[in-house]
């Protein structure tokens, strides 16, 4: 049977992608980012997932201005790095498991999920940028991934509510695939930051943080903030943050933190990343 | 089934407006600037850099967006093509089409030069305080 052993959320800044591509990684600027992030990638190489499912949102890449959608689920075979204009991050291709994939989908839209299906794409530093920070600059990913993403561009985006209960379906769907399969859920994007307009730069460290305590917490007040409050105290683009809360949804009522980090500025944001096991 | 209540989408979407020195992307915006955020995305091939880099108002004179729009687009004035429903994500492709580092080209749509903005940012970043809202000002 599968599980969900593990969930994973982090920032997913391109400016770190650029870091790790140009080995700058250890210079005062970035290293205490990458610093923050030693433990988790320890963390990996000795829990050896076998699949992600990685929680992003494209940045206009795959999907431009014409179809927009909430929730969309890649069950193809692999996905190559996009061209975010710099040309292609000099990553791996990512494997997907298109096994699972289809087995997830199939189950969320009988638990009336309507998600979009995606058999062919190209993904952003939303997905890549995550797995460098876990793994390296490895010849080939340590795992396979299942891209979700999530429409937080375009308003409205899902509730919190919502992302919270994808979630728990989530887990319920992995739970019923009959193969063996150790399955980490990540959830990435934020933290606070925005990146428009004379209000861009805004940074709360407070905010930030207490979105983490509520995250490791067993009550799931987290799943009730309103778009409003993230727009309010985190920026127009802190609502990125809704998609960590697919992650906690499929982790249970009671988490364990096994590790946190957060971190003043990278480029225009505020950089966060939590490790939760479940501990129901 | 959702625990609380459907919020009215004209509640919703009023609140955006108190909201300082900011443009939420809704579906009123997203209208508005479609042709010009399309614009944007055929920046990511190769082929059409160079086409527009070549001459960029003939460039922009294939595509359905208004002569203020393509104004702004020739002077990127990214404010004024935030209000005319442009949305940053797509507008990032013209910031990568000029070399641009995106936290650079940010800082054009603050009150801040270049170099004053990443001091800013290494400082700690805009705080909230008095940010948060127009007609509560705090």
């Amino acid at each position: 049977m599968a599980k969900i052993t593990a969930g994973v959320g982090s920032s997913h800044v391109p400016l770190l992608g650029v870091a790790v591509d140009q080995g700058k990684w250890q210079d005062d600027y970035f290293g205490p980012i990458f610093k923050g992030y030693e433990w988790t990638r320890e963390w990996e190489k000795e829990t050896k997932p076998d699949v992600v499912i990685l929680v992003y949102n494209d940045h206009a890449s795959a999907f431009d201005a014409n179809i927009i959608p909430t929730f969309a689920i890649g069950c193809g075979e692999h996905y190559k790095s996009a061209d975010e204009g710099w040309g292609p991050r000099p990553v791996p291709d990512v494997e997907g498991h298109a096994d699972l994939a289809w087995h997830i989908a199939q189950s969320l839209i009988l638990e009336d999920f309507d998600m979009t299906i995606i058999n062919e794409m190209d993904v952003d530093h939303g997905l890549t940028v995550p797995l460098s920070m876990m793994f390296g600059q490895p010849e080939k990913w340590p795992v396979k991934v299942v891209p979700l993403a999530v429409n937080v561009v375009t308003y409205p985006v899902p509730s919190g509510n919502r992302c919270w209960a994808l979630g728990e379906a989530i887990a319920r769907a992995v739970e019923s695939f009959p193969e063996d399969l150790n399955v980490q859920i990540w959830g990435t994007g934020g933290m606070s930051h925005q990146l428009q307009g004379p209000r861009a730069g805004l940074l709360n460290r407070e905010w930030d943080n207490k979105f983490l305590d509520m995250l490791e917490s067993d009550n799931d007040d987290v799943r009730h903030i309103p778009h409003i409050e993230y727009l309010r105290e985190t920026g127009s683009e802190g609502i990125e943050m809704v998609m960590w809360l697919i992650m906690r949804g499929a982790l249970g009522k009671k988490v364990k933190r096994l590790n946190r980090h957060y971190h003043i500025p990278c480029s225009n944001t505020a950089i966060g990343h939590i490790v939760l096991e479940p501990a129901d | 089934m959702s625990e609380k209540p459907t919020q009215n989408i004209h509640e919703y979407l009023a609140e955006f407006e108190d909201i300082p020195g900011t443009r939420v992307y809704t579906a009123a915006r997203a209208r508005k600037g479609y042709w010009i955020n399309q614009f944007a995305m055929s920046l990511m091939k190769p082929e059409n850099r160079e086409r527009f880099k070549a001459n960029e108002r003939a460039y922009l004179d294939e595509w359905k967006i208004s002569e203020e729009a393509k104004e702004a687009l020739l002077a990127r004035d990214y404010n004024r093509l935030l209000d005319l429903g442009g949305n940053v994500y797509f507008l990032s492709k013209l910031f990568s089409s000029d070399g641009l580092p995106f936290a650079e080209a940010v800082s054009t749509m603050t009150d801040m030069t270049w170099p004053e903005y990443r001091q800013m940012m290494l400082d700690g970043g805009r705080k909230p305080e008095g940010n948060r809202s127009i007609k509560g000002g705090y």
